[in-house]
């Protein structure tokens, strides 16, 4: 290798230019990370939004990032926190799920957070989990998921499966009995571990293996002509047949929109989801889908006074009428407030002292009871079965008496039937086997 | 044997309770508005049943109020009717109630159960409507329901009934309801089987498979019918997933048919298709918003506006995007492909700020929702429109490309620049209209999407390969290459799906069109000439 | 063999950064003033796993003119590989203590470990499927693309077309690669956790290495009397094959080589972002990484380093900065480039080189009029 110049000329220098902009440009991250440093320490406490505002999930998750500064503004005018105010960071993962793992460890490092809420799809809670757990973040997960997890550093406030899933099968066995089951739903691990479960489920209930038809579609799939026929060919022996719908997000639009098309009633072959609420119906004309169905912890028609005051608020922050509100929200809602209560109980934003703080905390949900939070970081909801309106609301049709308490590993599943959670202080594991007295992962100081 | 001993514990104890509501129909209606229970639910559904049967001349008025949701109960269980002006009527009576205030009561809450009594019970009292269309909707709801209750109903309608159509679901729904019926007569039965056999579709195919495992010679009637249906379904689910084919072979070539002459005749690579696509849907968003606030009485045609708008639109943006940015990147194709990545990404933002990241709710007019039989295929309203619009939409564009004296240019201009300049061609206007004219095809088929898909900004992303694809199958420049193409795709995944399931026979397309494309380099449809060693 | 002085330049201040971040992140205590953050390391990491892609679609977009809408596919490729060495390593410390399947595969009720996860216990296999799987995916499609003569924007839609198709495999979770969430909360690479910050600038330090090498063998290989034939195929791909070359070999070698560069910038990019799934195959990923050359300026090596670096700085200010309208930066950024840098930031730099190979050759622009 040699060098055809002299490395200081005229020219040479111009091209040293390049490298001190690549320098510059790394150079320029620090920059850009340190002001937030500086503020760390001065008169606010800040809170990471960490949602979706562009890419495929900006349709559920920007939401989520409203909501999250309709609650800290609402904080701030009661006076903050601790004595100091409450600051939003909020930043865009882009659907993109490294950015995610990246984002994170800007919100928790660079930017101080206390602690961040977001995430909506279980990868990009996969991706930021060693991040929070590395930085010892506080994460507040507040959408549906599979469960078989339980991390010290994650709050999940969605539901677990039992929260969700396996109500809303008793409802129709029991009030449609439905005697055939279709379970369909998008191709990843949240319609697999439900299916599983339920799978599981209706087998114990005596249902019979060629009863149940399970059907899986990629991710935004739209076109669903022949899934639909196969559904009402399946439905047609004579049995009563129901669908438990896992599909995802994007793929429920053209879904519905087939079911009505094809007129598939509700009375016919009921549809359950347990990812469809408010926000996506806002997509579709309602109509055709008259009573199908929907099991969620919260709908916006629940007809409680602190629910009708929620709902009054976001329309006035949002200074648009006709939003509407879900259940995710409704769990961000329920997360701040233990959060903040957390913190009051802990006096400090330290991590380690919120973290055992939040253990126990409960506060007013949405639908008129109170949400605790338990030892294996989920908390109590009640499960609420709804029907569709022609006006893209829900009927609510069955509620369970009391709350539900969360099964963060699956007894239906081998290898963690036996696994609890608990964070409390002498066992401290999020995956404790009771059988062999073990703690398998999770275990921290 | 426990399990049976607190299923009849649970009998004993909710037997009581929807008793008590069932003395008096109306009084048992008013139960679901006071406490969501499933017994509540059971009760308003036995409520129904009596007042069915009760011949109370309010009988029809009242379950009618349930059906369309305009029943409310207060406190005392006394059922009321909200009428369209707000105020509320005794649902007893008929009376005026002008004391009742919206805060007083609460709306009877229905479930498909209540739903499923609601139509039974609408069908057994409107089969004697006057008009045909009616009867035959209560017919409709008789068969669904098959409850021998109505039988008698059945009888007496069928021997007034005259309207053959009306009369032959009358036939069918006896058929049905005598099927489930326990008094019937086995030749009777016999005789139902036929009918519905002859009948022959899924809801047919549904009420004999429940008999199907029965024993005697109803049971094996039963089961030769289902195996007679199958057979029938069989061969016509073949002709079902051409047709499905066909749909989304129609869906692909509206999305790619703009493509086709944006980046098949004039080479641009326009990765901002699919937004031109997606500003055609929001465009009838839009419109259909607009109509409902300043045209109600021709919102049902909102869509056929809708048409000429979005290819305005979205027309008007291209040329803006030809002017501004395409043109001074010809000759440098590949480097278009990056300006228009750019330009997407900036389109999406534009319209996430001005309508929000929220799915947008189009309406499918009444004449495009619903589905109708053909044989034994499910035809439905919205996908036919759908692949007749397609058609029209790619002759129309062949005929303006043949035929009209734009199009002569834009073919002269396309085939050999300089010669067309030198003949007094004013190349850079032809340049705009012909990139004008693919954005705005590209809108018209975001309308024809905003029926079936998202209404969403990312709605374009998911067609964009789906379109360049189907472009280079056909053959670059070709219409005709380009129309086989879709079709071809839309079919071959139509087969492949049952086989394979959705995902690998996605997969399995893309392998075959990469291994097509490596056989033919240029496609279905080459172009032969001098062009193809470009 | 000769080194031109940006060349040059570009070492010394990609070792030099990587050095001294790695070195200001280990050897300073975390208060002082000139302590570098592990967040920087990290990005810093991945910014050069970026630029390896970038290197890698240079060399066939700009030297052999072949535009790949799909090299994302071979990054992710080799990104698995090192995603399953990490995955073995985990080990009992998984969720469900199995010792030898991934969490995914003990979830989803699998028994054994399928057949093609045999070996990659091992850093080495690993690291030699990491190239060796890539390679072949593109020997094959490249032996069949180029022998039957698929240029231009075909190849460029079919290349398109093999990444959404490897999308939609890697996305289903009976393939045993971890369906939607792929593979993460790695634990261990070579027995170094990888979450420690001395790992981290390890990572990086090795990360510039390769980047380097990289380039070194990229310089090499256009500089050589290959790479002279491969300009000849990229300007008159005819010409040189009337000439008596035969132009399919040529580009099925430079083709083969960058997907195993690509190949390595995914392995190394995996361990420092800790996740690897399918939504790195997403076609939008090989457009964005034609693009970072494109506004580095294609056809110099040199410029897509500096365009990854530079877009992929963007993102992550404009994503934190300016969380609600950043993809208008982003988006206006692109079209500004091509619109009035055709030649990237290089040709800002470099204005005067006589070498630099003209866009628009007259045989492009004629292809361009009869084709259209």
């Amino acid at each position: 290798m040699s060098l055809d110049e002299p490395i200081l000329s005229r020219r040479g220098l111009g091209r040293l230019g390049v490298a001190a902009a690549t320098l510059a440009a790394v150079g320029a991250v620090k920059a850009a990370s340190t002001p937030a440093e500086a503020q760390a320490t001065g008169g606010t406490i800040k809170v990471g939004v960490l949602h979706s505002l562009s890419g495929t999930m900006a349709i559920s998750e920007t939401t989520l990032k409203d909501v999250m500064l309709m609650l800290i503004e609402q904080q701030n005018k009661k006076g903050g926190l601790l004595g100091k105010k409450l600051e939003a960071v909020v930043v865009d993962p882009a659907s993109n799920w490294p950015l995610f793992a990246e984002k994170a460890r800007q919100l928790i490092s660079v930017d101080k957070c206390a602690a961040v809420f977001g995430c909506w799809t279980s990868v990009s809670r996969k991706s930021v989990l060693p991040v929070f757990e590395e930085l010892n973040g506080i994460l507040f997960y507040p959408v549906q998921y599979e469960g078989q997890e339980c991390s010290r550093n994650v709050f999940y406030t969605g539901a677990a499966p039992n929260q969700q899933a396996i109500p809303a099968v008793d409802y129709l066995m029991k009030e449609n009995k439905v005697k055939r089951w279709v379970l369909a739903g998008t191709d990843y691990v949240y319609p697999r571990t439900t299916n599983q479960i339920l799978e599981a489920y209706l087998k114990m209930k005596g249902v019979a293996q060629e009863d149940i038809m399970i059907n899986y579609t990629p991710f935004g799939q739209s076109d669903w002509q022949n899934i639909v026929s196969s559904i009402k060919t399946f439905g047609s022996a004579g049995k009563k047949t129901a669908v438990v719908s896992t599909i995802n997000g994007d793929a429920n639009v053209p879904f519905y929109k087939e079911l009505g098309n094809q007129g598939i009633k509700a009375t016919d072959i009921p549809v359950v989801a347990f990812s469809v609420g408010e926000e996506e119906l806002a997509g579709v004309d309602t109509k055709p889908l008259l009573g199908h169905l929907a099991a969620w912890n919260y709908f916006e028609s629940v007809d409680t006074r602190e629910n009708k005051a929620f709902i009054k608020e976001w329309k006035a922050f949002t200074k648009n009428p006709k939003r509407t509100t879900n259940d995710p929200m409704e769990a961000h809602y329920i997360g701040f407030n233990m959060w903040v209560k957390g913190v009051e109980k802990a006096g400090t934003t330290d991590p380690d002292a919120v973290i055992d703080a939040l253990i126990g905390v409960s506060v007013p949900n949405l639908s008129g009871g109170y949400s605790a939070l338990m030892p294996n970081h989920h908390i109590t909801k009640p499960v609420l079965i709804g029907e569709i309106q022609p006006d893209g609301q829900f009927n609510i049709v069955s509620e369970t008496p009391g709350l539900v308490v969360a099964q963060e590993w699956s007894p239906y599943v081998e290898d963690t039937k036996d696994l609890i959670g608990d964070w409390r202080a002498p066992l401290k594991c999020g995956a404790f086997n009771v059988k062999t007295g073990t703690c398998t992962s999770g275990k921290k100081a | 044997m426990p399990r049976l001993i607190a299923l009849l514990l649970l009998i004993v104890l909710v037997l009581p309770g929807s008793r008590a509501h069932a003395d008096d129909a109306y009084d048992a209606l008013s139960a679901s508005a006071l406490a969501i229970s499933p017994e509540s639910f059971d009760s308003v559904r036995h409520g129904i049943e009596q007042l069915a049967e009760s011949g109370d001349p309010r009988a029809a008025v009242v379950i009618g109020a349930l059906h369309d949701g305009t029943l409310y109960a207060n406190d005392d269980h006394a059922l009321f009717i909200q009428q369209p002006d707000g105020s509320y009527v005794d649902a007893h009576t008929g009376a005026k109630a002008p004391d009742v205030t919206d805060d007083d009561v609460k709306k009877v809450r229905v479930n498909n159960a209540v739903r499923s009594a609601i139509d039974a019970a609408l069908g057994g009292l409107q089969l004697f409507a006057p008009d045909a269309p009616t009867r035959l909707h209560a017919a409709t709801a008789v068969f669904t329901s098959h409850d021998p209750a109505a039988l008698p109903a059945l009888k007496k309608a069928l021997a007034k009934e005259s309207d053959p159509a009306v009369k032959r679901l009358m036939e069918q729904a006896q058929a049905a309801a005598l099927l489930s019926a326990p008094d019937a007569s086995e030749a009777e039965k016999l005789d139902a089987v036929a009918t519905l056999r002859a009948r022959g579709d899924q809801d047919a195919r549904s009420v004999l498979s429940a008999l199907a495992g029965q024993s005697g010679p109803v049971g094996t009637a039963a089961a030769a019918a289902v195996v007679s249906i199958d057979h029938f379904l069989q061969i016509w689910s073949v002709a079902q997933s051409v047709y499905y084919g066909i749909s989304l072979g129609s869906v692909l070539l509206l999305a790619a048919a703009g493509l086709a002459i944006t980046f098949g005749v004039m080479g641009v690579i326009n990765m901002a298709h699919g937004e031109m696509v997606m500003i055609g849907a929001y465009v009838t968003f839009v419109v259909q918003q607009l109509m409902h606030a300043y045209l109600p009485s021709l919102y049902g045609i909102s869509l056929l506006i809708a048409v000429p708008m979005a290819f305005l639109v979205s027309g008007a943006v291209g040329v803006v995007i030809e002017r501004s940015l395409i043109r001074w990147l010809y000759g440098r194709p590949l480097e278009t492909l990056l300006a228009t990545w750019g330009l997407s990404l900036v389109l999406q933002q534009v319209v996430r700020s001005l309508f929000g990241a929220n799915n947008q709710d189009v309406d499918t007019p009444g004449w495009m929702s619903g589905a109708f039989q053909l044989g034994g295929l499910t035809l439905t309203w919205n996908r036919l429109y759908i692949i007749i619009f397609a058609f029209l939409v790619v002759a129309a564009l062949m005929a303006a490309l043949r035929y009209t004296p734009l199009g002569l240019r834009m073919r002269a201009v396309t085939q050999n620049r300089r010669m067309a300049a030198a003949m007094g061609i004013r190349t850079p206007w032809i340049d705009a209209l012909t990139f004008g004219l693919g954005s705005g095809i590209a809108g018209i088929a975001g309308v024809a999407l905003s029926q079936i898909d998202n209404v969403s900004p990312n709605l374009g992303q998911g067609y964009i390969i789906d379109s360049f694809m189907v472009v280079v199958f056909g053959g670059v420049g070709n219409l005709w290459g380009t129309t086989l193409g879709a079709l071809t795709l839309g079919i071959v995944n139509k087969f492949l799906e049952p086989i394979a399931g959705a995902v690998l026979g996605k997969i399995i397309v893309l392998v075959l069109l990469i291994l097509f494309v490596q056989r033919n380099p240029r496609g279905m449809f080459p172009l032969k000439g001098r062009a193809v060693e470009a | 063999m000769k080194l031109d002085r940006t060349s040059f330049i570009t070492l010394i201040a990609v070792m030099g950064a990587a050095l001294v971040l790695a070195l200001l992140n280990q050897m300073t205590a975390a208060a002082s003033a000139a302590h570098v953050p592990t967040y920087v390391i990290a990005l810093a990491g991945k910014y050069l796993c970026f630029a390896m892609l970038a290197l890698a679609v240079d060399l066939v977009w700009g030297f052999a003119g072949i535009l790949s809408l799909g090299h994302a596919a071979f990054f992710a490729l080799g990104g698995y590989a090192m995603g399953m060495y990490l995955m073995r390593q985990i080990g009992t410390r998984g969720v469900y203590g199995n010792p030898n399947l991934p969490d995914f595969m003990v979830f989803l009720g699998w028994k054994a470990l399928p057949w093609y996860w045999t070996g990659f216990e091992w850093f080495g296999f690993a690291i030699l499927m990491a190239m060796l799987v890539p390679a072949v995916l593109a020997g094959v499609f490249g032996w069949l693309a180029f022998r039957s003569r698929v240029t231009g924007v075909y190849l460029s839609i079919i290349t398109q077309a093999l990444t959404y198709a490897l999308l939609l495999a890697f996305f289903r979770n009976d393939m045993g690669f971890g369906g939607n969430n792929g593979m993460t909360d790695f634990k261990d690479i070579l027995g170094f956790n990888v979450q420690a910050d001395s790992t981290r600038s390890a990572l990086l330090v090795i990360s510039a290495v390769v980047l380097c090498g990289q380039f070194l063998l990229a310089r090499f290989v256009v500089d050589s009397r290959f790479g002279k034939i491969l300009i000849a195929v990229r300007d008159t791909e005819s010409r040189t094959r009337f000439l008596g070359y035969r132009p399919e070999s040529y580009k099925l070698v430079v083709w083969v080589l960058s997907a195993i560069m690509a190949g390595i910038g995914g392995a190394l990019y995996v361990p420092q972002v800790g996740i690897i799934n399918p939504s790195e195959f997403a076609p939008g990923n090989s457009i964005e990484a034609v693009i970072w050359v494109a506004v580095g300026g294609r056809g110099t090596l040199v410029g897509a380093i500096l365009g990854a670096i530079i877009v992929n700085f963007g993102k992550t200010w404009f994503t934190g900065a300016l969380p609600e309208v950043w993809l208008y930066a982003l988006g206006a950024m692109f079209i500004f480039v091509t619109l009035f840098l055709p030649r990237g930031v290089m040709g800002l730099v470099r204005t005067s080189a006589p070498k630099e190979p003209e866009p628009e050759t007259p045989a492009v622009a004629a292809a361009h009029e009869v084709t259209g």
